[in-house]
């Protein structure tokens, strides 16, 4: 078995001792956070302690949290997993109503309502010689756990992220630990090369004519912009498809995607597919659709906070 | 006491209140408002007490029905419920949600002439349920600790009912439940105007009264195996109840429309996560207001009834067969009609059409005709040649079955069947040795008594398996004979001490 020793989060701050039978007590609800950073005023990684999905996890699958008994199910693909620690990790942005929420109650030494997982098939590390793994978005922090897999499996991993500027960067340092190359692209150019990681990805292409795969995580319109850059090339290309899900177990047929034509669930079939044979369109137009009420919902929730002048808004951090 | 006879008991039902359709259309309180005490007490005259009762063989968990009605009568009520309670374990739901006039009530001779309608068992059943949630009774069971440990795959009616017989036989049983509540479709797929979520609470309750533990949050297949069960985890025997699965579609151009979902989908959101509370709970619904259902069976009148009482103008049932084929309970079917959903008959949808936004916007359908009898003995429908129509809908939901869940086949070596349901033998074995499974995961989508009554055999066969005694044969002294006794002392009892000869 593989060992995934490095500290999972940025900052271990305190360690518990490893439970030798991490099945003994699964807990039911009320999961310890063990760490919070912050990366920037939206994305934040929470480290949630649980033993066995820690034990359980592999790269490419997914967690669904809760935040509270009137919260939603939000899937998040696991950012990162410590075995020794007995922690997942996940990395959120705040950008709706439940996780502008999270960022604004979820704190170091708390607890989170409910996480399940983990879920999904786990991404099938192939025996590929060398792979690009790109990141770009919510992306960035799951598709690390993938391209460590690749490196341990002895493949030559060119890592390819992006963000908008130099100030929303992290995990640079863990990236280049893992990585043979590793190339950040941004909106402005204020670090790595100007550009989206289509322009990367071309790059690593052009430099590199033995490619065998490309793994991307990233937002919708981003990953059929990579599917896109890699067909003439003809290189297999696995995506990461993140549709609106509820039970997240195969029950509801909420996250059904259209892969080679047929309906796939996300939940349990994925949410890895080869993405030359995924239809995007279908996917982004699936997506729009609680935009209305996804809309109002973070603006009642932002009326509510500057109404009641909590004091976790004045920052966005803890 | 002369002998009762089809002449002399009432010839009416009993009166049971239901909520008037145009009012319960618009809430999501209980429909039926179950017995008043007279009412229970005359309908229990209705009983002939059968010598030789059907009914007793029409139910899946063989209920002692006479017995508890004649306790009943003598207005022994917690009696009534400690037999009732021998065979089944949520009385409330199974009162509620069984398809009574398919199993006891269909092979009641008060109903057999025709001419009268039959005991109506389940409505006894739900009465005595809801009493003893109302009174706080709780069967007391004694229960002989043995060292053995169960693990249960779903918490819901089959692997409830599984657990609650294994805690009764002395086992430590935990439940694994993949959602963040228990109770499965109990909790996701049943809505409150049918089953209230404080009736579900109450049941798991009495279970956890048992030592059961339930662990939500736990999917299992994913964070650990079947094999990682009996192995590591020390699981002697392992259930799996983990129900039905994925929801079919039809392969139709425009399902991928925005407005297009499953039955499941919707009633878990409505029920589970309270999405007709939006915004007060997080999960939004997006129900329109033209909403077209596909099917018709419980699970689609579900849909359109919660549909309705969510603010929907319109509710359509659109099916290919004619009423007569409507796999529904009659009830359900007929509080559907009354509450103002408008059925299709012999109509099959062809086309979903969205607007320029991707949302749907028709429902393209066709007319059909019954054709001749299939290998399953329906008359399979066919297509009337040339009529094509449209129908305006901006929901369509899908209730037209389920294909099954394939996380325990894709993590385990359980064997599977052709279709992809877990392979069991007659006892619910499945191919690996102590795992046992139950309920929809084996048969397909079917009622929750039935999962129940997998769920209590899987038990008897569980117990077999690990040797210990039956504990589901309850201790009858006036049945006792001589037979099976030591010194005249039914070895039922287990009044024995062992005696070790120094």
């Amino acid at each position: 078995m593989t060992d995934y020793n490095d500290a999972g989060a940025a900052g271990a701050i305190h360690t518990r001792p490893s439970k030798t039978n991490p099945y003994e007590d699964i807990r039911s609800r009320g999961f310890p956070i063990l760490t919070r950073t912050d990366f920037s005023d939206v994305t934040f990684l929470l480290e949630v302690e649980h033993p066995a999905m820690a034990r359980a996890a592999k790269p490419g699958q997914f967690v669904i949290i809760i935040l509270d008994e009137h919260g939603e199910r939000v899937p998040l693909t696991i950012a990162d997993f410590d075995r020794d620690r007995g922690t997942v990790t996940l990395v959120v942005q705040a950008v709706g109503k439940s996780t502008r929420q999270m960022q604004a109650t979820l704190h170091e030494g708390g607890t989170l309502y409910g996480i399940v997982g983990p879920m999904g098939v786990p991404s099938h590390v192939s025996g590929a010689k060398k792979v690009i793994c790109v990141g770009g978005g919510l992306g960035v922090a799951p598709i690390y756990p993938q391209a460590r897999a690749f490196k341990e499996a002895g493949a030559y991993v060119i890592g390819v992220v992006g963000f908008r500027n130099k100030d929303l960067v992290f995990w640079d340092d863990k990236f280049r630990a893992v990585c043979d190359e590793f190339i950040i692209c941004t909106d402005d150019g204020s670090v790595g090369i100007k550009g989206l990681v289509t322009l990367g990805i071309t790059q690593a292409l052009q430099a590199h004519v033995d490619v065998d795969e490309v793994v991307v995580i990233g937002p919708p319109i981003m990953m059929k912009g990579c599917v896109e850059t890699t067909r003439p090339y003809k290189v297999k290309t696995m995506v990461s498809l993140n549709p609106i899900m509820v039970d997240g177990t195969g029950m509801c047929g909420g996250c059904r995607v259209k892969v080679d034509d047929r309906i796939r669930f996300a939940c349990v079939d994925g949410p890895d597919f080869d993405g030359h044979k995924v239809d995007f369109d279908d996917l982004m137009l699936r997506l729009k659709r609680y935009k209305a009420q996804e809309r109002d919902a973070l603006e009642r929730y932002d009326e509510n906070c500057r109404r009641t002048q909590l004091p976790h808004e004045a920052g966005g951090a803890h | 006491m002369a002998r009762k006879t089809i002449r002399s008991i009432p010839q009416q039902r009993a009166l049971m209140p239901v909520q008037e359709p145009e009012i319960r259309a618009k809430n999501f309180d209980e429909v039926a408002l179950g017995f008043d005490v007279p009412n229970a007490l005359l309908e229990c005259e209705r009983c002939l007490v059968c010598p030789q009762p059907a009914c007793i063989e029409g139910c899946p968990v063989n209920i002692d029905i006479p017995g508890f009605i004649t306790r009943m009568i003598k207005h022994d009520y917690q009696g009534a419920y400690d037999l009732l309670t021998d065979s089944t374990l949520l009385p409330a739901v199974c009162g509620r949600v069984c398809p009574q006039e398919d199993q006891c009530e269909g092979v009641c001779p008060v109903g057999a002439g025709g001419t009268l309608e039959p005991v109506a068992i389940g409505r006894l059943e739900r009465w005595l349920g809801d009493r003893a949630i109302a009174e706080g009774w709780r069967k007391v069971s004694h229960i002989e600790r043995q060292p053995f440990r169960v693990g249960i795959v779903g918490s819901g009616p089959a692997g409830m009912a599984c657990a609650a017989d294994l805690a009764k036989a002395g086992c430590k049983v935990t439940i694994f439940e993949a959602l963040h509540e228990p109770g499965g479709v109990l909790r996701y797929g049943i809505p409150e105007f049918r089953l209230p979520n404080s009736v579900v609470d109450a049941e798991i309750g009495a279970i956890e009264a048992l030592g059961v533990e339930i662990k939500c949050n736990t999917l299992v297949g994913r964070l650990f195996t079947i094999e990682q069960m009996l192995g590591e985890m020390g699981y002697d025997a392992v259930f799996i109840g983990t129900g039905a699965g994925s929801p079919r579609f039809m392969d139709l151009p425009g399902e991928g429309l925005n407005g297009v979902l499953s039955a499941n989908e919707l009633l878990t959101r409505c029920n589970l996560m309270r999405a007709g509370q939006f915004p007060a709970y997080d999960t939004p619904l997006g129900l329109g207001k033209r909403v077209a259902v596909i099917g018709a069976g419980n699970t689609a009148m579900d849909a359109m009834r919660v549909s309705l009482r969510l603010g929907a103008e319109e509710v359509h049932c659109i099916y290919r067969r004619t009423e007569t084929e409507c796999p529904a309970r009659k009830e359900e079917l007929h509080h559907a009609e009354e509450e103002g959903i408008e059925f299709h008959w012999l109509t099959n949808p062809v086309e979903i059409l969205g607007d320029a936004n991707g949302n749907v916007r028709t429902l393209r359908c066709v007319r059909m005709e019954l054709g001749d009898p299939d290998a399953s003995g329906r008359r399979s429908p066919v297509v009337v040649p040339g009529s094509e129509f449209d129908f305006e809908a901006d929901t369509v939901v899908y209730a037209i079955g389920t294909s099954p869940n394939p996380i325990l086949g894709q993590t385990s070596k359980l064997k599977l069947d052709k279709r992809g349901y877990i392979q069991c033998d007659d006892s619910l074995a499945t191919s690996l040795a102590g795992v046992y499974a139950g309920g929809d995961i084996v048969t397909g989508a079917a009622t929750v008594i039935l999962a129940m009554g997998a769920g209590r055999k899987a038990a008897a066969s569980i117990k077999r398996y690990l040797g210990i005694r039956d504990s589901g044969r309850v201790y009858a002294p006036e049945h006792a004979g001589l037979d099976g006794s030591i010194f005249g002392i039914d070895l039922a009892e287990r009044n024995f001490t062992h005696v070790r000869l120094i």
